[in-house]
């Protein structure tokens, strides 16, 4: 007999376009955080540490590196014998083979996953959210309330609430109302993409629309939901959670570990965030360098002067080179007397000798404003940049590109340089 | 691979001093994110061994926590793995491993059991990189009954701690002594053999009989002349950490590029247990030359040509030259340490003040640790 009390359900399937050529090759959740982490990193390392055991990580887009890093759930320490985690990618019925078309239309694929541990409650997690947060005492505030469907909230800035789904409570925490993205908000408790439900509700409801297009948590199930009559319940969380979708979220979540005392702190002893980690060795500092107010991974070799970054694992930073207000990800290679001022560097670049990032006045970028903006530069994984290359703000590069692809060596503020397909 | 590892890791000695106090040998950290027996288990686990017993007795509890889960070296298998063998009381037997060989003697059901022709022997107190593949290939080419895998020392090295080897041109060993205050040869034994099963079997239990216990003594040196002993040199990377000024000195060889370039940045790699840490984490004030941090550091001062373990937190205005601080050790403000080892888990206070004068000094500091 297979009884879990409570599985969770991780949503890990989306692009995250907005994050521009970060995930051009990998799925949102698989990108790189904070030194040696990935995204979905926090969500699963919440769950083992909430006792949730029991983890399906739906996947579609571009999963690769998502699987290979989840493997068997070795570091999050769920390579369970009845449960654990599983991947469960969108694949073929006799009819109606469909992708993944919505949120909930991915859960709804997936009944037969679900029903085969025997729940009480299914935890929906996303898998691109920075926080820490014990599921388990959510999942006693839905038991004391005998919620039907309890809803993970937190305030925002009122001025920010237009932004968010808003949720409008009573005094007792249920839900009576709920607005998506209101542009005169009654409330400032967004949700959080964090729902806990009773499994007969889930089911329910998941069969009853199966039939809609799209069919998503928000604007469809949780509405249904609200119309039957569940009782639904907002619980409310105040500590760290950031939503890394945008370049300028991720670049900020990534600059605020640095603090002193970080807001979110990695170095807590009883909520650790586990990882997949290939590269064990220890850094090494040269005499001649310089680090500062920066935080880095395992195996990095450190011949010039870091301020205020973020470094991965098994990274060189040559001799002479300047790096501020960065992040540099695993196993990329940057060459000797560079300069990089706030630029975002996936895996695997090489970056060649003298080459100077975030240079010059902000232009606003050409192809992709709304993507690349702050005065940010972004390199793609895997790209290359030859020795000698100027790159202005708001600029991306991505591919490898040789000294012919730039003028005169130089690519302007706000220039994209995307070499694709090779 | 067709054979079978066995590594000796009970040994302990007083050239460690205070640095035993804690662990066997083999369990002491390394180079700042492994432990020493971390090198012959990868080696054996990237050699293809699929089965492989640690033989211990003294002190085991921090060897014992670092083999708890086999996973990471690639040994947590249904056949074979990975298997740690401490001394039990049965109704025939109620000794401890009374040396090398009864060692091997007590654990005869784990060579009988197996099925594979041949054994690699190894302690776990070397630093090396070695495909025992190629080893063994070498001993069947040879014709060996046992291959002893050789180093030239340079010349000027004291080798009175260890077992000398002389061979002659066809690299069979004539003489072999242990432990010479005069040596004959510069040429040293790094405790790694190779051996059949069988033969193995037939010699630990003769040795065992006649009321010997002890590998090199009672069968190396006992049978040459009688068996073919071969040597085998190595000639990359090899030290042994087996005494304060080896240890030492050990970990400093990897702040050089060609030692770290050579264990860390070249096929195959080095496992060790996981411990997830955060990254190591540079605050105002931190001004670090020539030194290896790990995972789980803080640093808020000064260091300089040293070597950092996991998780160490070095206060404001602290200046660490010269020396080794092992895992999850507190540095308070302003404390200076100069030329020594602090062992792991110590609070130092703040404004201390440590340098050692006549060579290492081994800090030993339980202070009460106060954090928030």
């Amino acid at each position: 007999m297979i009884k879990k009390e409570m599985i969770a359900m991780l949503l890990a399937g989306g692009q995250g376009s907005r994050l521009g050529v970060l995930t051009s090759k990998v799925a949102k959740p698989a990108v790189a955080f904070g030194g040696k982490y990935r995204i979905i990193d926090f969500p699963l390392s919440n769950c083992i540490n909430s006792g949730v055991d029991t983890v399906g990580v739906l996947t579609q887009y571009q999963p690769l590196r998502l699987n290979t890093h989840i493997g068997i759930g070795i570091p999050w320490d769920l390579d369970r014998n009845i449960g654990g985690v599983t991947v469960l990618p969108p694949y073929e019925k006799s009819d109606n083979s469909e992708w993944y078309t919505g949120t909930a239309n991915a859960i709804y694929q997936n009944l037969e996953y679900m029903d085969s541990f025997n729940p009480d409650y299914v935890l929906i997690l996303s898998g691109d959210h920075i926080y820490k947060m014990d599921y388990e005492v959510m999942l006693d505030f839905h038991k004391a309330n005998n919620a039907e469907v309890t809803i993970a909230v937190m305030p925002v800035p009122w001025e920010e609430a237009s932004r968010f789904g808003i949720m409008i409570t009573d005094d007792q925490k249920r839900i009576t109302d709920f607005e998506e993205k209101p542009a005169n908000p009654r409330s400032n408790l967004a949700s959080m993409g964090i729902y806990i439900f009773n499994w007969k509700t889930l089911k329910e409801a998941l069969i009853k629309n199966a039939d809609q297009p799209a069919l998503d948590f928000g604007k469809h199930v949780i509405p249904y939901c609200h119309a039957n009559g569940s009782p639904l319940y907002a619980y409310e969380f105040t500590g760290y959670w950031k939503d890394v979708g945008t370049l300028s979220s991720y670049w900020e979540a990534n600059m605020e570990l640095i603090d002193i005392v970080p807001e979110f702190n990695l170095y807590e002893e009883y909520w650790k965030i586990y990882t997949k980690s290939e590269i064990q060795p220890p850094q090494y500092i040269a005499s001649d360098s310089v680090v500062e107010r920066s935080i880095i991974g395992e195996g990095t070799e450190i011949y010039g002067k870091v301020y205020n970054s973020v470094i991965g694992c098994g990274v060189t930073i040559g001799a002479g080179t300047v790096v501020r207000d960065s992040i540099i990800m695993n196993q990329t290679v940057i060459g000797e007397n560079c300069e990089l001022n706030k630029a975002i560097v996936a895996e695997n670049v090489e970056i060649g000798k003298n080459v100077r990032l975030g240079i010059g006045e902000e232009a606003p970028n050409d192809t992709a404003p709304h993507i690349y903006n702050q005065g940010i530069v972004t390199v793609g994984e895997k790209s290359v940049i030859p020795d000698g290359v100027t790159v202005g703000k708001n600029s991306v590069v991505f591919g490898t590109t040789t000294a012919a692809d730039y003028d005169n060596l130089y690519l302007a503020s706000g220039k994209t340089l995307i070499k694709a397909g090779e | 691979m067709r054979a079978i590892g066995i590594i000796l890791a009970g040994g302990n000695n007083h050239r460690m001093k205070e640095l035993s106090q804690k662990r066997a040998i083999c369990a002491m950290p390394m180079a700042g994110s492994y432990r020493s027996i971390d090198f012959t288990l990868s080696n054996m686990s990237n050699s293809h061994i699929q089965k492989v017993a640690v033989l211990t007795q003294y002190n085991a509890r921090s060897l014992n926590e670092h083999l708890n889960s086999s996973k990471w070296w690639d040994f947590g298998r249904k056949q074979g793995g990975l298997e740690v063998r401490t001394p039990v009381v049965t109704a025939s037997n109620s000794n401890w491993y009374r040396g090398t060989a009864d060692a091997i003697y007590q654990n005869i059901n784990f060579l009988k059991n197996s099925h594979e022709p041949y054994v690699v022997i190894a302690s776990g107190d070397c630093i090396y990189k070695m495909d025992f593949g190629k080893a063994l290939e070498y001993h069947i080419d040879k014709k060996a009954d046992i291959t002893v895998v050789c180093k030239d020392m340079a010349p000027d090295e004291n080798v009175e701690r260890y077992g000398t080897v002389r061979m002659n041109e066809d690299f069979v060993i004539e003489e072999f002594e242990e432990k010479p205050l005069q040596a004959k040869s510069h040429t040293i034994s790094c405790g790694i053999y190779i051996i059949r099963r069988r033969l193995l079997i037939e010699l630990i239990e003769k040795c065992v009989e006649e009321g010997n216990y002890d590998f090199v003594r009672d069968i190396l040196v006992r049978y040459r002349g009688i068996k073919r002993i071969v040597g085998y040199k190595m000639k990359d990377y090899w030290r042994n950490i087996a005494s304060v000024e080896d240890y030492f000195s050990t970990n400093m060889d990897f702040l050089k590029p060609e030692v770290r370039n050579y264990f860390f940045r070249q096929y195959p790699d080095i496992y060790s247990k996981v411990d997830d840490l955060p990254p190591a984490k540079y605050n105002v004030g931190s001004n670090i030359k020539n030194s290896l941090i790990s995972s789980g550091c803080i640093i808020n001062g000064t260091v300089e040509d040293s070597v950092l373990f996991k998780k160490s937190y070095i206060g404001n205005n602290c200046v660490i030259k010269n020396s080794i601080i092992m895992n999850d050790v507190y540095i308070g403000d302003n404390t200076h340490i100069e030329n020594c080892i602090v062992e792991s888990h110590g609070t130092i206070k703040a404004n201390s003040n440590y340098v050692g004068e006549n060579g290492i000094e081994i800090i030993l500091e339980k202070n009460e640790r106060f954090m928030l």
